[in-house]
C-alpha cells in the first residue's frame, strides 16, 4: 500500500472558529494507482491535498495519520517534513502559470533546487533534458525565463520539474483546470505516461472536472463537505455509481450524444452545509432524495465490493 | 537593448532642452530687475553715470539683446561651458561658484541615499521575518519617513547640536579655519558634515525599510514562494528569491525619490547654513541672481537626469522581464 490516510482530520483557524474542512478521512492509495479526487467547491480536496505535503498557516493537524510506503509522515512539523518532500511526496500546484520565480531562467532555478536537495544538477541534467523531450519541450527552455514560456508550456515544466527525484506520490492539485481542452488532454496523457514510466509510483489527481479524472484516473474518491462519500474505479463511478450525492454528480454532467434543448440538465438542489459548525450525521442529508431518520447517525465508509466503498446508510 | 538606449537617449535629450529652457525662463519671469540692483549697490546719484552703469551692465549680461536671442546665446554659451557671471559675487563666473558647491551637496546626498537604501531595505528585509523587530522598526518607520526633512533637520540641529552641543549646527568648516588638506580641517568638515547627513539618511530611512517590509511579506505569499516550500526548498533560498524580487519595486522607488531627496537636501542646507546648491539657490533667489540660479538649477536637473538615466539601464539588467519586453518574446 503506497498511502495509507487514516481518519485525518485538518481544520482551518478562521475568527469565527474551526472550520472542519477535513474531518476524518480514511482511505488508501495503492502502487501505481492515480486516484482522482472529485467534489465541489469546498468540500475538502485541496485542503487533503496541501495535508499530504504542506500545511499552510491557517491550517491545523487536529488528528489522524497519513502513512508513505510504510513511514508515517510527519505532516503536522513543516521542519520534519521537508525530508520527505519532492523526494518522497511531489506536487503539481493549481498555479503552475505562476509558479516558477519571473526573474530566474527556468535551468538556474532547477540547479538551486536540486543543491538545495543536495543533488547536483549536472548528473540530473540528462534525465532532465530526456523527460522535457518526453512531454515535447526542448531543452533549451532551460534558458529561457517562465516569461517566455506559453501556459501549456509551463505547466509541462511544472510537471517535469516536480516529478524530477521520482517521488513515491504526486499530488496534481486542478492541475488541468487553467488550461484549454487540447493542452488538458496532453497534460492527461503526460500524467498517465509518468506513471507508467515509473517517474512515480501513484499520484492523487484533485479536480472538480470529472470528465478530465475518467481520461486520467483508476479509481475516484468523490468528496462531501469534509467526508467521504465514495471510492471506486473509475468506470464504476461513472456508469454505477452507489451513493445519492455521486449519481447527483455525474447527472450533472453533459453526455454525448443527448440534446439539452429538450431536456435541462439538472443540477442539485441546496448548497453544501457550513463546515463553521457542521451538522452531525450523514451531510448530505439536507439535499439527498433518499434521506430517512437512520441518516442522522453518520454513516460509516463500508466496502460494498471489492474496491469499492460508500458511505451511505441507503446503500449498504 | 541598443533600440532600448536610443529611444532611453532621446527622451532624455528632450527633457534635458524642456528643463533647460525653463531653467532659463523662471529667472526672467521673477519680479524684480537685477540691473537695477547692481547699480543701487553702487549708490551713484548722477542719472547720466546711473544710466552708462546700466548700460554696461545690460551689455556684459546679454540682456540688452531681444529675448530670443538671449535664449540661443545661452544655449550657445551652455556648449561653451559658460554659465555666465554671477551678479550677487560679480565678476565670479557661474561655473566657479556652483563648482565650489557641488561636493558639499553631494557630499550629504550620494552617502545619505545608498546608505538608506541599504540600511532600510536591510531592516525591512529583517523586519520582515522577526515580529519582535517589525513592532519597533514598523512604527518608528512610520514616525521617520512622515517627517519633513527641514522639520527632523531643525529638531536634530537642537537637539544634537544645541542642547547636547555635540556637533555644529552651522556652516560647512568651522569659520576660523581656512579649506586645506589636513587633519584638522578634515576632521572639522566630517564633524559639520554629520547633523546634515544624518536629518536626510533618516527621513529616507523609514520608507525604505517599510517598503521591503511589505514588498517581501507579498513576495514570501506569493506562488513562486510556495511552490518552493512545497517542494522542500529550505527557507534561505525562498527567502533569496523573495529579496531579490522585492528590490525590483524599490530600484524604480530609488529612481523616483531622487528629485525628492534632492529638494530635501536643499532645504537641509539651508537649515545647517551648509556651502552647497542649496544655499546657492537661497542666496541666488534673495540677490535676484539670474545666472547664478540658472547655473545652479541646471546641475540639479543634469544630476537627477543622469542618475534616473543610470537607474533605468540598471533596472533592465536585474529584471529579465524588461529585458524580453525590449526584444519581442519568443513563446
Amino acid at each position: 500500500m503506497a498511502l495509507s490516510v487514516t481518519d485525518l482530520r485538518v481544520w482551518y483557524r478562521t475568527l469565527k472558529g474551526d472550520v472542519k474542512a477535513l474531518d476524518g478521512v480514511t482511505f488508501d492509495v495503492a502502487d501505481g494507482e492515480i486516484m482522482g479526487i472529485a467534489g465541489e467547491s469546498g468540500c475538502g480536496k485541496t485542503t487533503l491535498g496541501k495535508a499530504l505535503i504542506r500545511l499552510d498557516t491557517r491550517m491545523r493537524h487536529e488528528g489522524g495519520t497519513v502513512a508513505l510506503d510504510g513511514e508515517k509522515l510527519p505532516i503536522a512539523d513543516d521542519a520534519a517534513m521537508r525530508r520527505y518532500r519532492y523526494r518522497e511526496v511531489s506536487l503539481i500546484p493549481q498555479y503552475a502559470m505562476s509558479a516558477m520565480n519571473p526573474t530566474r531562467k527556468i535551468g538556474k532555478m532547477i540547479r538551486d533546487l536540486l543543491a538545495a536537495h543536495g543533488v547536483r544538477y549536472a548528473e540530473v541534467l540528462p534525465e532532465l533534458e530526456r523527460r522535457l523531450g518526453l512531454v515535447g519541450l526542448d531543452a533549451e527552455v532551460l534558458k529561457r525565463y517562465p516569461i517566455e514560456l506559453s501556459g501549456g508550456m509551463k505547466q509541462r515544466v511544472v510537471l517535469v520539474l516536480s516529478t524530477l527525484l521520482n517521488p513515491s506520490l504526486l499530488i496534481g492539485d486542478e492541475v488541468t483546470s487553467a488550461l484549454d481542452v487540447s493542452s488538458q488532454k496532453a497534460v492527461a496523457r503526460a500524467l498517465v505516461e509518468f506513471r507508467d514510466h515509473g517517474f512515480v509510483r501513484s499520484m492523487i489527481v484533485i479536480t472538480h472536472d470529472i470528465s478530465v479524472l475518467f481520461q486520467v484516473a483508476d479509481t475516484i474518491l468523490v468528496m462531501y463537505a469534509g467526508h467521504l462519500a465514495e471510492k471506486a474505479p473509475a468506470r464504476t463511478i461513472i456508469d454505477a455509481p452507489l451513493h445519492p450525492y455521486t449519481k447527483m454528480l455525474i447527472g450533472a454532467l453533459p453526455q454525448v450524444g443527448d440534446r439539452y434543448d429538450e431536456q435541462r440538465l439538472s443540477g442539485i438542489e441546496g448548497r453544501p452545509p457550513s463546515l463553521l459548525d457542521p451538522p452531525t450525521g450523514c451531510r448530505f442529508r439536507d439535499r439527498c432524495p433518499l434521506a430517512h431518520d437512520r441518516c442522522a447517525e453518520a454513516p460509516p465508509f463500508r466496502e460494498v465490493a471489492e474496491g469499492h466503498q460508500v458511505a451511505c446508510w441507503a446503500v449498504s | 537593448m541598443r533600440g532600448y538606449l536610443a529611444r532611453k537617449t532621446l527622451v532624455y535629450g528632450l527633457t534635458f532642452v524642456v528643463a533647460v529652457t525653463l531653467n532659463w525662463l523662471i529667472p526672467r519671469l521673477m519680479p524684480g530687475d537685477p540691473v537695477q540692483r547692481m547699480v543701487a549697490r553702487a549708490a551713484v546719484q548722477h542719472p547720466e553715470t546711473i544710466a552708462s552703469m546700466a548700460a554696461y551692465y545690460e551689455r556684459t549680461f546679454g540682456l540688452d539683446l531681444p529675448i530670443w536671442q538671449q535664449y540661443l546665446n545661452y544655449w550657445a554659451a551652455l556648449f561653451r561651458g559658460d554659465l555666465g557671471t554671477s551678479v550677487w559675487l560679480f565678476p565670479t563666473p557661474v561655473s566657479q561658484v556652483v563648482l565650489e558647491a557641488v561636493p558639499y551637496t553631494l557630499g550629504i546626498m550620494i552617502p545619505a541615499i545608498v546608505l538608506s537604501f541599504v540600511v532600510g531595505n536591510t531592516v525591512g528585509a529583517m523586519a520582515a521575518r522577526s515580529r519582535w523587530l517589525d513592532n519597533v522598526a514598523l512604527p518608528v518607520g512610520y514616525l521617520v519617513t512622515a517627517m519633513p526633512y527641514m522639520w527632523l533637520a531643525i529638531l536634530l540641529a537642537w537637539g544634537l547640536g544645541v542642547a547636547l552641543g555635540w556637533f555644529p549646527v552651522a556652516g560647512g568648516y568651522d569659520f576660523g579655519l581656512v579649506p586645506q588638506w589636513s587633519w584638522t580641517f578634515v576632521a572639522d568638515l566630517l564633524h559639520h558634515w554629520v547633523l546634515p547627513f544624518l536629518s536626510l539618511f533618516l527621513v529616507s530611512l523609514g520608507g525604505w525599510a517599510i517598503g521591503m517590509r511589505n514588498l517581501i511579506i507579498y513576495e514570501l505569499e506569493s506562488d513562486y514562494s510556495n511552490y518552493l516550500s512545497a517542494l522542500g526548498a529550505p527557507r534561505r533560498l525562498v527567502r533569496r528569491y523573495a529579496f531579490r524580487n522585492a528590490m525590483l519595486p524599490q530600484i524604480t522607488g530609488l529612481a523616483l525619490q531622487l528629485g525628492t531627496v534632492l529638494g530635501g537636501a536643499l532645504v537641509t542646507e539651508i537649515v545647517f547654513g551648509y556651502p552647497g546648491l542649496g544655499k546657492l539657490v537661497l542666496s541666488a533667489i534673495q540677490n535676484q541672481d539670474f545666472f547664478l540660479l540658472q547655473g545652479t538649477l541646471l546641475f540639479v536637473v543634469i544630476g537627477v537626469l543622469v542618475a534616473n538615466f543610470v537607474i533605468d539601464i540598471v533596472y533592465v539588467l536585474v529584471d529579465p522581464r524588461t529585458r524580453t519586453g525590449l526584444t519581442g518574446a519568443t513563446a
